[in-house]
């Protein structure tokens, strides 16, 4: 994993509350083997017609949908499965953050392991978003964890202290949890004795 | 409080089941990480597990604890003849995998041709490898099946997963705790299904983000385990990763003599580990509510996430009537989705498949169930069903009592174990438009079928629906 670094772009906006992981990725390209590729899948079932051919009306295929690094969606993002395709499909198409008022527990440790970086801005703030004109552009820092506004209004946002040191590093965890060996030998050795 | 002076204070504060369970399984906790935490079984499946696999052998690492780890192919598997070739070479490279990795890396796996392969959260408890006080976790978000057993069990990613079969832990935050208590006598016609319906309803889906539940009282304490196993099973779809019973005796008769159980004198102890697990008096929840189950209905869902339900008998809402515009534009959508008008009852409407299944409602009584009500006589001849048991166990038990012959006599698809058309990852699957009333636990935009659309319910309204070829209220059918 790459470090992950301060960055500015404009957002894609999906208003929809509850965007599932089915959405994101339907189940049926999960057959692959490969974390590769999935870019192409990305919200599939919005993007295509029964053809095959792209939607013009998704966002994802208009000019205001190319290009950008953060989807601002609406509340509960991430609800559903625990598929790890789903913060695969979304980086490798692009993104880097995703806003909203919340998201599904197992999607936010998902994201934070493949520097997608998930923020929750208050219902007040989201609003104000979406009313930025669409070619607003967001900055985003992760080591203050600030998101800043056009206008230079900044919104904190919260991230996990031990997610945040290893997406700034670009290190995983298993790295780190390796190195508990021998507390894990010991737990063992206790589990032995139950 | 005699003999209890020694113990640390925090013994002595009165815990949740999940905070016990949480405190047994602390293996280290640093300043500013994360705890890390013991899991106890780890359940893999063909569809979240090769990406982590490909990762050992890219760092070069062992499976840990194979002996605590169990595989079993589910998702992607056909339905069909198990003899004839898999003709979906996709799916097919994705359960060789699985086994090749499993044999390769020393862990024993249920595979296409096993007599013991079936769904995860089927089989897991079937053999007894889930058990009280467990951490227990699976590439899938339906693990919180396994909280029937008083087990802190919740779904995780691929990352996570190559995490547990490298070092048999997690780096895991606590939970907020959750008490769901249900009281009272469940009515004629109503399941554990519609407990947990209407839970998710009334709470939405997103109601238990960040929460463990547990569920408690005496509705709960009457269900049976296969019927916990389907409350629990859904608690993520009130956005919970784990939802959790205390075992009592009918966990212990459950559990006693599986094939992965404790025996002799290690049951005995395990037993006396297990009584300590229930949520000690004036122990205190982050939130709760409560519930009267003899004001549950029958449920079923309308529109395209698990919270969009009434009670079978009930109307669809109308957005005019909805002030909040969120929630009327959610609302909107979701009806345009699913072909349907706000404020018209649900009763009646065409349905083109049932399907009865899914780690939800596959078990020997949900089928018994469905069989209780398709007995002599006949489904609808423009509806096509599907029965698809959630394991070999399953299917053997259903077959020593005679279900199949009901179930194909009345016109049902009896077919080979697995996830089957709850993800339609496997050919079973709804065609663009089609309705279906389904016993499974996502009716998500195109979850059965890109196009398709799904009705949520019990197995006795999968039923009941496939006679009539229409959504239909069982109690009219008992």
């Amino acid at each position: 994993m790459k470090p992950f670094v301060p960055f500015e772009s404009k957002a894609v906006r999906m208003l929809m509350n509850n965007i599932d992981t089915d959405q994101i990725i339907p189940a049926r390209f999960l057959k692959t083997t490969s974390k590769e590729g999935l870019d192409k899948q990305l919200f599939n079932d919005w993007r295509y017609l029964a053809d095959g051919s792209p939607n013009p009306e998704f966002i994802l295929n208009r000019p205001e949908g190319q290009g950008r690094q953060i989807l601002l969606a609406g509340d509960n993002f991430g609800c559903g499965s625990s598929r790890e395709h789903a913060p695969w499909a979304l980086t490798q198409f692009g993104f880097r953050a995703v806003i909203s008022t919340g998201f599904a527990d197992i999607f936010t440790g998902n994201s934070l392991k493949n520097s997608l970086l998930p923020i929750v801005v208050s219902q007040d703030i989201h609003t104000k978003l979406f009313a930025l004109p669409d070619d607003a552009v967001l900055k985003v820092d992760l080591q203050s964890q600030m998101l800043t506004l056009p206008d230079g209004w900044k919104v904190e946002f919260p991230v996990d202290p031990f997610s945040k040191a290893c997406m700034l590093d670009g290190v995983d965890e298993l790295g780190w949890i390796l190195k508990q060996e021998p507390a894990i030998a010991a737990y063992e050795a206790q589990l032995a004795n139950l | 409080m005699a003999g209890a002076s020694n113990l640390p204070s925090k013994l002595m504060t009165p815990r949740t089941i999940i905070e016990k369970v949480w405190d047994n399984h602390i293996v280290h906790q640093q300043p500013g990480a994360p705890t890390l935490l013991y899991i106890d079984l780890h359940l893999v499946h063909e569809v979240t597990s090769p990406q982590a696999f490909s990762g050992l052998r890219e760092r070069n690492l062992k499976v840990r604890r194979p002996d605590r780890t169990l595989a079993t192919a589910d998702h992607s598997i056909p339905t069909s003849d198990r003899s004839l070739p898999i003709l979906d070479k996709i799916a097919e490279n994705q359960l060789r995998q699985l086994e090749q990795n499993c044999l390769d890396f020393g862990i024993q796996c249920f595979g296409v041709h096993s007599s013991q392969q079936g769904i995860v959260h089927v089989i897991g408890p079937e053999y007894g490898a889930t058990q009280p006080g467990m951490t227990v976790v699976c590439g899938d978000s339906h693990t919180a099946t396994h909280g029937a057993f008083g087990a802190l069990a919740f779904g995780i990613g691929t990352s996570e997963v190559e995490q547990v079969l490298a070092t048999q832990c997690l780096l895991q935050r606590p939970s907020k705790t959750f008490q769901v208590q249900v009281d009272g006598p469940l009515s004629q016609g109503v399941t554990a299904k519609d407990i947990i319906l209407n839970l998710i309803a009334r709470i939405g889906i997103g109601g238990g983000t960040g929460c463990v539940f547990e569920y408690s009282g005496s509705a709960i304490r009457a269900l049976t385990m296969e019927q916990r196993m389907t409350v629990c099973n859904m608690s993520i779809e009130g956005g919970a990763r784990a939802g959790m019973i205390a075992p009592d005796d009918t966990t212990f008769e459950y559990l006693a003599g599986r094939e992965f159980t404790p025996k002799g004198e290690a049951w005995e102890r395990a037993l006396s580990r297990w009584k300590q697990l229930p949520t000690d008096e004036g122990a205190r929840f982050d939130h709760q509510i409560t519930m009267d189950a003899a004001a549950i209905e029958p449920m079923i869902t309308y529109g395209t996430n698990p919270g969009m339900g009434v009670p079978i008998t009930g109307s669809l809402p109308d957005p005019a009537k909805i002030s909040d515009p969120r929630e009327r534009e959610s609302i909107e959508k979701a009806l345009r989705y699913m072909g349907l008008e706000g404020g018209k009852p649900i009763l009646g409407h065409p349905v083109n498949v049932v399907f009865i299944g899914s780690c939800t409602n596959s078990r020997i009584s949900d089928l018994r169930g469905a069989a209780s009500i398709l007995k002599g006589r006949k489904v609808n001849p423009t509806t096509r069903v599907l029965v698809v048991p959630g394991s070999q166990e399953v299917k053997r038990q259903a077959e020593a009592e005679g279900l199949p012959e009901v179930f194909r006599a009345a016109g049902c698809e009896w077919r080979e174990p697995g996830c089957s058309m709850c993800i339609a990852m496997n050919g079973d699957m709804l065609q663009p438009g089609e309705y279906s009333v389904s016993t499974s636990n996502r009716n998500f935009e195109g979850r059965q079928g890109k196009g398709g659309r799904t009705f949520l319910a019990s197995p006795l309204t999968a039923a009941a629906s496939a006679v009539t070829g229409v959504v239909t209220d069982v109690r009219r059918m008992m």
